[in-house]
């Protein structure tokens, strides 16, 4: 087997070795990839959609319609974690652990055991125990908020600096991970339950769909952010912009709630009692 | 063919992605262990990904926003100051393709695990010769 | 809303599945409703615009209101008009016979497998009408991650296969994606037909060969032509059942449509066929195709395995016909994805049936079933006759434009391996329908005499479900009205989906 895959890899590579010869220079600005159809993108992004970042005029306005598909692949991506790994509550795990504070003492309860009163004294830990660590713990509890300030700043500023829907939302859905991570998967269900997280999900895309249906109710075709014009308080020469800024929220929105969905589903095995 | 080494330096890139693109589905062809099969298709992938945007490269032009004046004013856009954006753009969707597709191929990993108890490809080859006689 | 039908064909199954996500948490009742509504728009919708196409040509939709190539636009022509028709009524149809099976087989996750399902439908609609080549890829990435997902929640085998499908798909779109890489490099443009008109001032070039032959690459793993053909027997049989039922008949047709559309639209006939050659090796890979697939099929003890190395060979059927250059070939080719879209679903339904009344598909536990489920064992009956090619069943038609085909261009090889797979599949399945009316005496045997009940349970009916028995007839009718209709179906439709310059 290793000898067919060296003979493939070989034989292959050198092919594709001697059709690089034809290739352009690389950094080579008359190339055929740089003429015809990317200059007119960069001399007239500002005037078509008023948005500078030409990148982000070309993902959400140019082709749009590739990525509200990137979106959904995205969203089904968490729907097939979902699917794949879910084991429902009822077949929960069939033990246990606590704590107890004082003592050091661990508990072992199995299924159908009586569950400590929720005073304190005990707590719920999980398979795999690290002792509470309260410098990770405050550090993290003091740097999540900023690092969601600076992902929703990400998201909203795409147009004028580098950013956008996409690295906006992975950055939230970041620092939610680290919030689950640092402390507990439990506390960060109770905080951001799963089904919030697959409703926001749903929404996001829905968002990105819904102003392509607006769209064409509103009389221009499908995703064609002209049409947005015609609704009251909407300046017509921002229209575009005003639509790109509407789709990339609802693409951070989605992305955000499907890396925190996919997390929690593949940390814990699909059991959502314990992560990482 | 003009000088050796100007060849190389101007299409050195186009080699390394070919290397990598090699290095990746080595891994997946012969490595026994899935998880390692899995990080040779992500190889595989990163592999083409660098390979679009290393297309869209402009020698001394700078990143593709469009630098206002103080004033707002539309100045001419002069198209060989910035680099091609559209393979950035459609290297956006592919990367998010390729972490959606390990997400996917990590999932069911996990339910091999649990239910084979090994992630080596031969030893799952042979609990199932065992499991299901003929 | 009549010009942007285009896009009601493909955002409505994609609305319907998130709001079926979002209505899942609160309310179980109303999920197949919503399901088939969107399947019933996004069907009757295609044949709207088949009509639309019929009578005034190719309709081109812009998407965000920009002109090609600067932005994305569908490009629906008569060939992709009629494939939209066929795909978008197998969904729907194989949707109508999930009711009862689906909340067995999934029951707490039903929301995420109709979710699943639309996104499914919604990934190869979406393939069937864009005109761009990157958008292409999109669109099989969404297509196949659903399909992974949908097929690895089966017992058994299901994950591991699984899992091979994965690893094996990514490679296929990977290489598609570097074959559309190499053509931006040396065109700069994705929109098919631009990419076309730019191509004959490049040619002849090395890069543009490398970027066919990746592309095609690609697209036969995806479309599993011997020998990359590896992923799809374990992965259509240990998959549930009616996720076989839906994944079987379309994925590897519209991988086969997406060939023709790049062969034809961006590389263009000249290039293609005559001026590199390609024709013969990829015309001998699909000849060997039809004879390994059928010798395997013949091997094998499980149905819907068996099933599964059928299709193995229809595609080499297609696969053939296609590369075999002249118009009957090509006639055949893109009438038998259309016939062969609709028989396949009738015998995996069939079979999806037969596994959930049994819980077993093996030929030892097929005894006497035509006994037991003479409805769907009919509805078999009709769909193995199609895969034989009896009239007036729609299959015998596919195979004859075949068949002419391959003599016009003289590739008796060809014929002789469409004639063999023909009597093979007499063979498989006159041998399934012989153990079928075989009863088990060697049961009743052993009974005792008060045992007299068990007697006349074991060959008392067991019929599925009546929800799955009214897709199932539809399905056994519509191959007959397909057959019937061939003839306009060529003369209406085909014809004009082929360049007109091919004799």
């Amino acid at each position: 087997m290793k000898l067919l895959a060296t003979i493939v890899i070989f034989v292959w590579g050198g092919i594709l070795f001697f059709t690089s010869f034809d290739f352009p220079y690389w950094g080579d600005g008359k190339s055929p990839a740089s003429q015809h159809v990317s200059p007119y993108y960069i001399e007239h992004a500002m005037e078509d959609t008023s948005v500078p970042n030409i990148v982000t005029a070309v993902l959400a306005d140019y082709r749009g319609y590739d990525t509200l598909f990137e979106t959904a692949v995205i969203f089904s991506a968490g729907l097939a974690c979902f699917f794949l790994l879910r084991v429902s509550d009822r077949k929960a795990p069939v033990f246990r652990l606590y704590r107890h504070q004082s003592t050091g003492v661990t508990l072992r309860i199995e299924k159908g055991g009586r569950l400590p009163e929720n005073t304190g004294e005990f707590e719920r830990i999980d398979s795999v125990w690290v002792p509470y660590d309260l410098i990770i713990v405050m550090t993290c509890r003091l740097v999540v908020p900023f690092i969601q300030l600076f992902a929703l700043y990400v998201i909203v500023h795409g147009h004028h600096s580098p950013g956008g829907g996409f690295q906006g939302g992975v950055i939230f859905g970041a620092a939610i991970i680290l919030f689950a991570i640092s402390n507990n998967l439990r506390r960060s269900l109770k905080r951001m339950s799963e089904r919030t997280s697959a409703l926001l999900g749903s929404l996001g895309v829905t968002i990105y769909g819904g102003t392509g249906m607006l769209c064409i109710l509103l009389g221009a075709g499908f995703l064609n952010y002209n049409a947005l014009a015609s609704l009251p308080g909407v300046d017509p020469l921002t229209a575009r912009s005003l639509g790109i800024l509407i789709v990339e929220i609802g693409v951070g929105i989605a992305v955000t709630a499907v890396m925190v969905w996919i997390y929690y589903n593949l940390s814990s095995a699909g059991k959502q009692d314990e992560g990482l | 063919m003009e000088s050796i080494e100007s060849l190389i330096i101007a299409k050195y890139n186009y080699w390394a992605v070919i290397v990598l693109l090699m290095v990746g589905l080595y891994a997946m062809i012969t490595k026994k262990n899935l998880v390692k099969k899995i990080i040779g298709m992500n190889i595989f992938q990163t592999a083409i990904i660098l390979f679009y945007v290393s297309i869209g490269a402009k020698k001394g032009a700078t990143i593709p926003i469009i630098m206002h004046g103080p004033d707002h004013s539309s100045h001419a856009v002069q198209a060989m100051d910035y680099i091609n954006p559209l393979p950035h753009v459609l290297m956006l969707t592919a990367i998010v393709v390729s972490v959606a597709t390990l997400g996917v191929a990590l999932a069911l990993a996990l339910n091999i695990y649990s239910q084979y108890g090994t992630l080596e490809e031969d030893e799952i080859s042979e609990k199932i010769m065992k499991s299901e006689p003929g | 809303m009549e010009d942007h039908i285009p896009a009601i064909i493909v955002a409505v199954p994609l609305l319907a599945a998130l709001l079926v996500t979002g209505l899942w948490w609160f309310e179980q009742r109303l999920l197949f409703f919503l399901s088939m509504i969107a399947g019933v728009i996004s069907f009757s919708a295609s044949a709207r615009l088949l009509l639309k196409i019929l009578e005034s040509g190719t309709v081109e939709y812009r998407l965000g209101g920009w002109a090609p190539p600067f932005g994305i636009v569908f490009r629906i022509d008569h060939l992709n008009g009629l494939i939209l028709v066929i795909v978008s009524l197998v969904s729907l149809l194989n949707l109508a016979g999930t009711r009862t099976i689906a909340k067995k087989e999934f029951g707490e996750k039903l929301g995420p497998f109709y979710a699943l399902y639309l996104l499914f439908t919604t990934g190869l609609l979406g393939i069937l009408l864009t005109g761009d080549a990157f958008n292409l890829y999109v669109l099989v990435e969404i297509a196949s991650l659903t399909g992974y997902a949908l097929i690895g929640l089966g017992k058994g085998r299901a994950p591991i296969s699984g899992l091979n499908y994965v690893l094996m798909g990514t490679i296929g779109a990977s290489l598609y994606l570097l074959g559309i890489g190499y053509l931006y490099l040396v065109t700069g443009s994705l929109n098919m037909t631009d990419i076309a008109r730019i191509l004959p001032s490049i040619l002849p070039s090395n890069v543009v060969l490398m970027a066919f032959i990746l592309c095609l690459s690609g697209l036969f793993i995806k479309m599993a032509l011997f020998p990359l053909h590896s992923w799809l027997p374990n992965a259509y049989t240990y998959s549930p059942s009616l996720v076989s039922s839906l994944v079987a008949p379309l994925t590897t047709k519209v991988m086969i449509y997406a060939m023709f559309r790049i062969t034809l639209t961006v590389f263009t006939y000249d290039f293609a066929f005559d001026s590199i050659a390609v024709r013969l090796p990829i015309l001998w890979l699909a000849i060997v195709a039809i004879i390994m697939g059928s010798i395997i099929a013949l091997a094998q003890k499980r149905l819907k395995k068996m099933l599964s190395y059928i299709i193995v060979a229809e595609v080499g059927y297609m696969v053939g016909g296609f590369w075999l250059g002249n118009r009957e070939g090509m006639s055949g080719a893109i009438l038998h994805v259309v016939n062969d879209a609709v028989m396949t679903l009738c015998v995996f339904m069939a079979a999806a049936a037969i596994v959930y009344k049994l819980e077993d598909d093996r030929f030892s536990a097929l005894s006497g079933i035509f006994r037991k489920m003479p409805c769907t064992m009919a509805v078999m009956v009709v769909g193995g006759l199609s895969f034989i090619g009896v009239p007036p069943t729609c299959g015998f038609f596919s195979k004859w434009y075949l068949l002419m085909g391959g003599i016009a261009a003289g590739q008796f090889a060809f014929v002789a391996a469409l004639i063999f797979s023909s009597l093979v599949n007499v063979i498989l399945f006159f041998r399934l329908f012989e153990i079928g009316y075989f009863k088990p005496y060697a049961k009743e045997i052993t009974h005792s005499q008060s045992h007299a009940d068990s007697y006349t349970h074991s060959i008392t009916r067991a019929e599925a479900p009546f929800d799955l028995l009214v897709p199932l007839v539809m399905t056994a009718v519509l191959l007959l009205i397909l057959g019937l209709f061939s003839g306009e179906i060529v003369t209406r439709v085909v014809q004009f989906a082929i360049p007109r310059f091919i004799g």
